[in-house]
């Protein structure tokens, strides 16, 4: 049984969150994620959910207590945004180092400065080493879903998780959301998995201990080798997730790609923008394809390459730059994953929508002509463009 | 009243074999806090001292269950495993009563910590924090803190030829958590540990936030012999340097009040973050001024609320 209702992104990841029934959430409001909390506080005080809400005086002591909450036995969630996020930096690497079960409902913003409250991926990308898992979101009803699944991933892996929309675009946008009874999430989540519990008195152990030149890097080495183990395993829990659910979700979603001679590679709403103008030149003949990265940590390199490497051009988009005169992130992941790869198709950054700046169909099509027009040059260079910006003149 | 019989007889739930330095005063602290909490208690430890001499990898000090996330949010994490403790209570997960005591040094509590420790008193959790002032950072050598004294030498205020060491006077962070409204808070020395037990005792009994601050004597840091740690403590409080008190209902009661004052230079000449004030008679003077106006103020404050 399921309901369909109008929602918002954030209404949406509340709604997610309101069906998981945490036993305790720790957040601070943010933009434009504060609806999240502010919806889910509600939640609380109409006795909706049995929850404890703490209502933290920062990002840095939520995700705190997230931890302390999530050592302690309890199923945790929060949400936060762009400078919260950066503010949680530190603490998220304990949070997976420890690894605790926490899922995140993070809201894409541009990081300061300039100071910006709109959408770009800066914020979801300074994390991307923090060791969670990142999952991006097309639309509300993907962030509902993924919320869901996410509580399941995260304590099936002991591995933090990071669900993300793009702020405002998504978090604010009101869209068809298909909504699960309470009794089927809770079914689909079931008994809540702790990797270990320090209000067992009765068998102390010490959490979070010194650890030096001596177990160090074994303590690491078993982190990153549950993170490669985790890529079949979300796979096979995207699978289940949709058995159970009647969904069909993927971990890299790919539409007209069979025959494609351009890619376009995006992430979260934008996605939904180059679709829309793939289905019309599809109309005309154009052999266009899309591909949307849903989980961005792990990194799905084989898969990606599979997809793509039979492609003329691929233009990939980023919504945030790394700062390093590389271009974007999305990029250099798929660069790196071409690397040694026999079928090496020609391939351009595009760098867009930072602080919200909207990308329209018109950009996309322009973007398309331009890989068409790289791929056959014999110019390889320059890689990485930014678009619909004003540059500067030359003087 | 606990006698020293019965706290050295209870079951040893901060064990020895921790790497703290002879005559180290955050270990005694520990060690009575933990006689007097019992098995049945969670700690929350922040980066410090503390957590560094008792956690070495594989092995732990900590008979009770311990969590350490980060130098400045143990307040922050105790208040998620006190909400994780209620959420389960509610579902009949759990049943048996349990103490969240968090700890921190100055560094972790009057500094970096302070807006997390903040905002958990503030949220009203169930938990009792103890701060172990040692006056400075000396898990990383020896830098100045808030609760670094005025004048003292530490290796981020030097006494140099134009500057004297630290030249601020320390933050009342006693005080602040006073300010927060709090059933509970208190000062305490180890050199009173009957004071200090019933303290935490008090503390452990209120349903909900309370603070003890307690003054850790550091033979590194302060620079002295290992064996007068327990001797300086009480100097502290007879020379009116560190003021045993507490306030509790709204009452201020001052444990010890010496009935002989001791000059304040026996505190200060007795370690050697001090010895460069034996040349500076004006700022001794200076730090006596200020102590002696903090002691008259917690007097009225006694008196104002009687």
């Amino acid at each position: 049984m399921s309901n369909i209702v109008a929602k918002t992104g954030n209404e949406a990841m509340a709604e997610a969150m309101r069906q998981i029934n945490p036993d305790v959430v720790a957040a601070y409001p943010i933009s434009p994620a504060t609806e999240i909390v502010q919806i889910f506080s509600t939640f609380v005080s109409g006795g909706k959910v049995d929850t404890i809400f703490v209502p933290t005086e920062s990002e840095h002591s939520a995700i705190s207590a997230c931890i302390g909450a999530a050592a302690a036995g309890a199923r945790v969630m929060t949400s936060t945004s762009s400078q919260g996020l950066a503010l949680m930096h530190e603490i998220l690497f304990i949070a997976s180092g420890l690894r605790l079960p926490i899922v995140m409902c993070e809201v894409n913003r541009a990081l300061s400065a300039p100071i910006n409250i709109h959408c770009d991926h800066s914020d979801t990308m300074a994390s991307r080493d923090a060791g969670w898992i990142q999952i991006f979101s097309e639309d509300s009803q993907e962030a509902y879903d993924q919320t869901i699944l996410a509580m399941k991933i995260s304590e099936d892996l002991f591995i933090p998780v990071m669900v993300t929309t793009d702020g405002f675009i998504i978090s604010h946008a009101m869209s068809r959301l298909e909504m699960y009874e309470n009794i089927d999430v809770q079914n689909y989540i079931g008994e809540h998995k702790t990797p270990y519990n320090i209000l067992d008195i009765d068998k102390p152990i010490t959490v979070g201990s010194l650890v030096l030149q001596d177990y160090y890097m074994e303590i690491k080495r078993q982190q990153a080798d549950a993170m490669m183990k985790a890529k079949e395993k979300i796979k096979e829990l995207y699978v289940d997730f949709n058995k159970k659910m009647k969904k069909n979700y993927n971990v890299i979603e790919k539409y007209f790609m069979d025959d494609a001679e351009y890619a376009i590679v995006a992430l979260g709403s934008t996605a939904g923008t180059a679709r829309y103008l793939c289905e019309k030149l599809r109309e005309k003949g154009e052999r266009v394809g899309i591909v949307k990265p849903r989980v961005f940590r792990p990194f799905f390199a084989t898969e990606i390459v599979e997809i793509l490497e039979n492609v003329k051009g691929i233009a990939v988009l980023d919504r945030s730059d790394m700062m390093s005169s590389s271009g974007g992130h999305l990029f250099n992941e798929i660069k790196s994953a071409f690397y040694r790869n026999n079928r090496q198709p020609a391939m351009r950054n595009y760098i867009y929508g930072l602080g919200g700046r909207d990308i329209t169909v018109g950009d996309i099509e322009d973007m398309l002509k331009d890989i068409k027009n790289f791929a056959i040059s014999k110019e390889k260079t320059p890689d990485i463009k930014y678009i619909t910006v004003r540059e500067q003149e030359k003087k | 009243m606990t006698t020293i019989k019965e706290l050295a007889n209870t079951e040893n739930l901060f064990t020895s074999g921790h790497r703290a330095c002879a005559g180290c005063g955050g270990t005694v602290i520990l060690r009575l806090l933990m006689a007097v909490a019992g098995k049945d208690t969670v700690i929350v430890g922040a980066t410090g001292c503390m957590e560094v001499v008792s956690t070495i990898y594989p092995y732990t000090a900590w008979n009770v269950p311990f969590l350490h996330n980060a130098f400045e949010n143990s307040a922050a994490t105790a208040s998620g495993v006190e909400s994780a403790y209620r959420a389960l209570l509610k579902k009949n997960n759990i049943k048996k009563k349990i103490n969240f005591i968090a700890f921190g040094g100055d560094g972790g509590t009057y500094d970096i910590g302070l807006q997390s420790l903040s905002g958990a008193m503030e949220r009203g959790h169930n938990m009792l924090y103890v701060c172990y002032d040692n006056e400075a950072y000396m898990n990383t050598g020896i830098q100045r803190s808030s609760a670094t004294p005025f004048g003292s030498n530490t290796t981020t205020s030097p006494a140099g030829s134009v500057i004297k060491g630290k030249m601020q006077n320390r933050k009342d962070l006693t005080e602040i958590m006073v300010a927060h409204n709090l059933q509970y808070v208190a000062q305490a020395s180890p050199a009173h540990w009957s004071d200090f037990v019933n303290k935490v005792k008090k503390a452990l009994a209120i349903d909900g936030p309370t603070f003890i601050n307690v003054l850790s004597p550091c033979p590194l840091g302060w620079g002295y012999d290992p064996s007068l740690s327990i001797e300086l403590a009480r100097l502290a409080v007879d020379t009116h340097f560190w003021p045993i008190y507490e306030y509790e209902n709204e009452k201020y009661t001052i444990n010890i009040k010496p009935k002989q004052v001791k000059p304040l230079e026996d505190f200060l000449f007795t370690q050697a973050r001090f010895k460069h004030l034996k040349n500076e008679p004006a700022l001794v003077e200076e730090l006596k001024r200020f102590i002696e106006k903090r002691w008259n103020m917690l007097l009225q404050k006694e008196n104002f609320c009687k």
